[in-house]
């Protein structure tokens, strides 16, 4: 059961740094290979106003979303509009230039070690519930990742403004036709990707460590959770991270000679039987 | 091909341009005017060789890769395995190199076939990190981190033994270099690569000429692997050491970056690109060895925003001003 458990928390864990980039990537058909650094501010931010400034854990989430989300803005005006109608090779090739600089520029600031984060009490230590070991930590995560996804799937599928997104992406002319403003629109939802981004960023610290590596080392476990769910969903990504979350915890407890295998393993093999991933529509570009 | 139709002009590309020997000449003055940096050149003539190898599938047949470096890093272990079991010979390592790292690259090549570019940018990013990972595991087999020693090489040829300068390791890289390059030359002006460069432009149409295209694909993907593991294979070879590295995820990116740098689609984009970025690695990382990847950072967002034709577009441009 703990093994389990964990890997449920694993796989939340997936969902909530890799939802921003199923954001970008599904919706807006940007392949942003710079999600990693998004997320990478988020979780500096949160380490320097936690260190430096005593501000509570809880209140330096969403700073980190609205200081990412800026930065989001002043990049997506400046830079990665113009690569909206590029290649995906031209956007890869971009954005693995932006990765580059982000981790110079965090190797500047705060230098190679890795971050310490100190959580509050409440979030420290597990308890035992039907047979498990349930870590507070983990079940935090559980409980904002399922709520976030929840708010999510009713944003993009539920509102006026998911329903232009969606618009805006599969025909821009035909929006703008119908009185759509799809610059704002895409400025918007770069802005909701990069704050997932440092939410995912921050609230991964706990599990995954922070330093200025972290945009190369875990770029594989975003773009995987967002090529095995299908892009630009949801709910696909959610599945996806949690069949990848519990595969890799399984894998890694189980058969740890072969354990972090599993992960690629389950993309592979995934793609092969669905080029369009598991909840994918297909491709409209 | 039994159609008949003009191909004066494919016939005149296939010829060597008077400019082309001249930058085969370089490597030669290059030998005389840089003896002390013997080592960075042989480097750069086995990163000119991969970007050979990863323009053959990129440039050429249009299929992106994050994950080139699968197969420079099998070619590696494979050369180094063979040299660590008593077999030193150079020329057979790589040729062991190579036709393991081409089975690698045929058996995954089925894998790349399907989907659209992001599919296969994924697909080709796994492969290689699943390798990268096993690599990482099987630490009896490749030394894991720590990297396979004891990679004794017997002299080129039973002649040349590789010197402490690095003078015999750099005529043999250049050689080597030299020779698939002249051979990818051949591949890419026959109607085998202009059925590839037909494919990139329309993948719909090249059936109707009755171009078998995945046949094509496989087989080309296939040739970039055996050449990606010969360049892996002779790096095992002039540094007598492998890292793990060879399997890492910057490789792949760093040599995407190399290509564009240099243009894709020329073959000399590759080398140049090579040339131009070790060199600047080189320096850069002398001087500012924390930072330098913050510069190449920004070269890279200016080369896809403003020049994405890399130096062989720059290059054609001024040609076309002179001309």
């Amino acid at each position: 059961m703990t093994v389990l458990f964990d890997g449920v928390a694993s796989g939340i864990l997936l969902f909530l740094i890799s939802v921003g980039l199923s954001v970008t990537l599904g919706l807006m058909n940007f392949v942003n290979l710079a999600h990693g650094a998004f997320a990478m501010l988020g979780g500096y931010v949160c380490v320097v106003l936690l260190n430096r400034f005593n501000v509570p854990f809880l209140a330096t989430l969403p700073i980190a979303m609205i200081v990412a989300a800026l930065a989001g803005v002043v990049l997506e005006r400046t830079l990665y509009r113009r690569l909206y109608g590029a290649s995906h090779l031209d956007q890869v090739l971009f954005s693995i230039g932006l990765v580059f600089m982000s981790i110079s520029t965090a190797n500047f600031f705060f230098g190679d070690h890795q971050q310490p984060l100190h959580l509050p009490p409440m979030l420290k230590g597990q308890f035992h519930l039907a047979g498990a070991d349930i870590g507070a930590y983990r079940l935090f995560l559980i409980v904002v990742g399922l709520a976030l996804a929840v708010a999510l799937q009713w944003l993009v599928a539920g509102t006026k403004f998911g329903a232009s997104l969606r618009a805006a992406v599969d025909n821009p002319r035909a929006a703008r036709g119908l009185g759509i403003d799809v610059d704002r629109v895409f400025v918007a939802t770069f802005a909701l990707g990069t704050a997932l981004a440092a939410l995912g960023g921050a609230l991964g610290i706990e599990m995954l460590g922070l330093d200025p590596e972290f945009p190369i080392t875990y770029i594989v476990y975003f773009l995987i959770v967002v090529a095995v769910g299908g892009s630009g969903n949801i709910k696909g990504s959610l599945i996806a991270s949690l069949i990848l979350g519990i595969c890799d915890v399984e894998g890694k407890y189980y058969v740890p000679q072969i354990g972090a295998f599993v992960i690629y393993l389950v993309m592979v093999a995934t793609l092969i039987v669905r080029p369009q991933g598991l909840f994918g529509r297909s491709a409209t570009k | 091909m039994s159609l008949t139709f003009d191909n004066t002009r494919s016939r005149r590309a296939a010829n060597w341009h008077t400019a082309e020997y001249g930058f085969w000449m370089l490597p030669i003055v290059a030998y005389f005017v840089f003896p002390e940096n013997l080592a960075l050149l042989s480097q750069i003539a086995i990163t000119a060789l991969f970007a050979v190898s990863l323009d053959l599938i990129l440039g050429y047949a249009g299929i992106v890769s994050l994950g080139h470096a699968a197969f420079f890093g099998v070619g590696a272990y494979a050369a180094g395995l063979l040299a660590q079991a008593g077999w030193g010979d150079p020329i057979l390592g790589l040729a062991c190199a190579g036709v393991v790292a081409g089975l690698v690259g045929w058996i995954t090549s089925f894998l790349v076939l399907r989907g659209t570019d992001l599919t296969r940018l994924m697909v080709t990013m796994g492969v290689a990190s699943m390798l990268y990972v096993s690599a990482n595991k099987l630490t009896g087999i490749t030394g894991g981190l720590d990297g396979m020693q004891g990679v004794d090489m017997k002299p080129l040829f039973g002649q040349f033994a590789f010197d402490l300068y690095g003078k015999t390791a750099y005529i043999y890289c250049v050689a080597v270099l030299f020779i698939l390059f002249w051979l990818a030359r051949r591949i890419v002006h026959s109607p085998f690569g202009l059925s590839l460069q037909g494919i990139r432009q329309n993948v719909f149409r090249m059936p109707a000429l009755g171009t078998p295209v995945n046949a094509r694909l496989i087989a080309v993907y296939t040739l970039g692997a055996v050449y990606a593991g010969i360049a892996g294979g002779l790096l095992t070879q002039t540094t007598q050491f492998v890292s793990i590295d060879v399997l890492s995820f910057s490789r792949s990116a760093e040599l995407l970056l190399i290509l564009v740098l240099g243009g894709t689609g020329s073959l000399y984009g590759g080398i140049l690109g090579a040339a131009i970025f070790m060199t600047m690695h080189n320096y850069l990382s002398d001087i500012d060895p924390q930072y330098w990847q913050f510069w190449l950072g920004l070269l890279l967002i200016f080369v896809v925003l403003f020049a994405r034709g890399g130096i062989m577009g720059a290059l054609r441009t001024v040609a076309k001003r002179l001309a």
